[in-house]
């Protein structure tokens, strides 16, 4: 029982996570309560939720890119695209009309949101178009969006912060439903669309295949491109969401620091989740409990009263024990270390 | 392996040779094209920039990219073997970061002799590219996450010492950071682009017509290959990226010369700077073929690229950001073309 529980992959990320929680409950005495307030929940724990929802988010589309041994650096530049389209589209002018003031949008809310997510895809699309098309490194295809990306997000701001005056749009990132944050719910919504896609459907037979061996997934009749294509239009997808998560949350779109390093926290999840960074074993669970994790160590360190830069270090030390764990020289030499296996064992 | 390879071109793999025995001569070497389009496009630039504006077509606006460019040669440099070798560095700008911080902590906050800070924060560079390099080869890691790692823990240590930016106010430092070698009448070089072209002579020599650097393309072209034909790619692969911290570290040195500060917010995105100017150089990134020559031109693009912008005038900077990203799409379709050609 105990063995079963220990391989279990999800151990792993769970125990950590677990830890990371005990361990803020240990400084915070307050941290695990939940208050009910004005039909909403409250809490040290909601909050890691809602500002873990982006991360989630990028994480899952991610999770999918890497399974086929693919990496998207355009995240976060992505983010910031889309944060910008729907701040700027949105807007919000104080009217009016008749005596009773009222904010209106620049464009009907519905329609600023599907261009912002409508970019995000076609960002997505070029990655996927770059990568199965023309056969460009993935890291490689990425990087140009990476770096144009960002200027195209400051082109569209016009090199300012927007800031976001539309109330209704505040509702993505800070409104609640049932009592708990919305971005929650978007953010469980695509990860369970996700897993009945993957499941429910031949797809995530036909990721897994490409992430083992893209030729021989090929061969064997998977339409190899058209998957690579979709996959990577689905990252950027997961990141136009993020990117109006974030803009709803802090009402304004920064084209410089909106989702700046969120590739790396995105890959970050992935990897503690137990996805290899090598293609074909994936977790999509793993993942969203590596982003919850991420997102506890930012709390935790803001928390116990540490520099928030530090964070940087603290995540460097994790990245390391994380790869190093997951490389199988590693666990040989690290075998060696601890006990010489003993005459005919089993290496 | 010296004696084959001076001067001739590196070839990807012995199959991909499928060129007749004698090639014409008039033609022009197919390998040398890349570097022949980045030669072109560079004189080009600079040739509709001295039409263009007034003023532009100098002797000093041409050291200028050069000496506000030095650091970013120096870091592509390195980037070139590293990438020559098929892997990454992502860690650069932030050893650049963390060599000005602590340059500018002990020099100021520990009245530090700069003469003993130099080379302590090369060491420490080194040390860092080493201890990258080890992970990589030892542990079979991605190049691609072990350098992320790093690029985490270098920017991290920065934030460590101090959050703002340290002024540096030291003598050596400061004379350092003005002399200027004058050329002629009207144009005269940095201290830091002085460095960065020895740095490229030595590099030249090191990539072409020693041991190491036929070690380093033949990794790139096949690793497997490499390590069948005796090479000692174990120690090559180490030594590449501790060359790459080295390089970063000597950066760092000179943007502490042209920055005279400490912040560990300079130098961020500078890898990817540093990788476009490796690629847009005729650098395969596949690794095994490319020039330390094109690395050169590859900067002065870059380079020519944001004169260009802020001789305009009307343009944003942003717009070096996108010009960047057109010019690093541009250059992986012309690689992925020539990589199809060659195999046919």
């Amino acid at each position: 029982m105990m063995r079963r529980l220990l391989a279990h992959r999800m151990f792993w990320p769970l125990l950590t996570l677990v830890l990371l929680l005990a361990l803020n409950a240990a400084f915070n005495p307050g941290f695990l309560q939940l208050r009910w307030r004005d039909g909403h929940l409250y809490g040290n724990l909601i909050d890691i939720l809602n500002r873990a929802a982006p991360l989630v988010l990028v994480s899952l589309g991610m999770t999918m890119v890497i399974a086929t041994r693919g990496i998207d650096i355009s995240v976060g530049a992505v983010v910031a695209i889309s944060a910008a389209i729907a701040a700027l589209m949105v807007g919000g002018q104080l009217v009016i009309h008749d005596g009773v003031q009222t904010v209106t949008s620049r464009f009907p809310m519905p329609l600023a949101l599907a261009a912002a997510l409508g970019v995000a895809l076609l960002c997505g699309l070029w990655n996927g178009l770059l990568v199965a098309g023309l056969g460009l490194q993935p890291i490689i295809a990425t990087l140009i969006l990476m770096v144009a990306g960002r200027g195209i997000a400051q082109l569209i701001t016009g090199g300012q912060i927007i800031t976001v005056y539309y109330p209704p749009y505040f509702f993505l990132g800070n409104g609640h439903l049932l009592g708990l944050p919305f971005s929650v719910f978007v953010a469980a919504a695509v990860a369970l669309a996700l897993h009945l896609a993957l499941t429910r459907t031949a797809l995530g037979l036909f990721v897994q295949a490409i992430g083992i061996n893209p030729a021989a997934a090929r061969m064997a009749g998977v339409p190899q491109k058209l998957i690579t294509v979709g996959v990577y239009a689905f990252c950027g997808l997961c990141a136009g969401v993020a990117g109006l998560l974030v803009s709803s949350n802090v009402k304004s779109a920064d084209g410089n620091n909106a989702g700046q390093l969120m590739e790396l926290d995105a890959i970050l999840a992935v990897t503690l989740g137990g996805t290899l960074l090598n293609g074909g074993r994936f977790s999509l669970a793993g993942s969203v409990l590596g982003a919850l994790i991420i997102q506890t160590l930012t709390s935790t360190i803001y928390s116990i009263g540490v520099p928030p830069e530090v964070n940087l270090v603290v995540k460097a030390g994790v990245v390391f024990a994380v790869m190093l764990l997951q490389s199988a020289e590693f666990r040989q030499a690290l075998r060696g270390w601890v006990s010489r296996p003993a005459p005919g064992a089993v290496r | 392996m010296s004696a084959v390879g001076r001067g001739s071109p590196p070839m990807k793999t012995p199959f991909t040779a499928a060129a007749p025995l004698r090639p014409r001569l008039p033609r022009l070497d197919a390998k040398l094209l890349p570097l022949a389009v980045t030669i072109a496009l560079f004189l080009a630039m600079f040739g509709y920039g001295s039409v263009a504006y007034t003023g532009f077509f100098s002797a000093q606006v041409l050291l200028n990219l050069l000496i506000d460019n030095a650091f970013l040669l120096i870091v592509a440099v390195g980037m070139s073997f590293v990438i020559l070798s098929g892997g990454i560095d992502l860690s650069v700008g932030s050893v650049i970061a963390l060599t000005t911080m602590v340059s500018a902590a002990l020099v100021e906050h520990r009245q530090w002799s700069p003469w003993a800070t130099m080379p302590l924060v090369l060491g420490i560079g080194t040390a860092f590219g080493a201890l990258q390099g080890w992970l990589i080869q030892r542990f079979r890691l991605q190049p691609f996450i072990v350098t992320l790692a790093g690029m985490f823990l270098a920017r991290g240590l920065c934030y460590l010492i101090s959050i703002d930016s340290i002024h540096i106010a030291d003598e050596t430092y400061s004379a350092i950071s003005q002399w200027r070698l004058p050329l002629g009448e009207e144009a005269s070089i940095s201290a830091g682009a002085l460095i960065a072209l020895a740095l490229l002579a030595v590099a030249l020599y090191v990539a072409h017509a020693t041991s190491f650097g036929r070690a380093v393309y033949a990794i790139g072209g096949h690793e497997a290959s490499a390590l069948l034909m005796g090479l000692p790619v174990a120690r090559t692969t180490v030594l590449v990226y501790t060359l790459s911290g080295f390089c970063s570290a000597l950066a760092g040195v000179v943007f502490t010369f042209y920055m005279l500060s400490g912040y560990g917010l300079h130098a961020v995105g500078l890898e990817l700077d540093a990788i476009a100017a490796v690629v847009i150089g005729g650098t395969l990134l596949s690794g095994g073929v490319g020039y330390l020559a094109g690395t050169l031109f590859g900067v002065l693009i870059l380079g020519t690229i944001q004169t260009l912008i802020s001789f305009d005038g009307t343009l944003s900077s942003w717009w070096t950001r996108i010009a960047i990203g057109a010019l690093l799409l541009v250059f992986c379709v012309l690689q992925r073309l020539f990589e199809a050609k060659g195999r046919r």
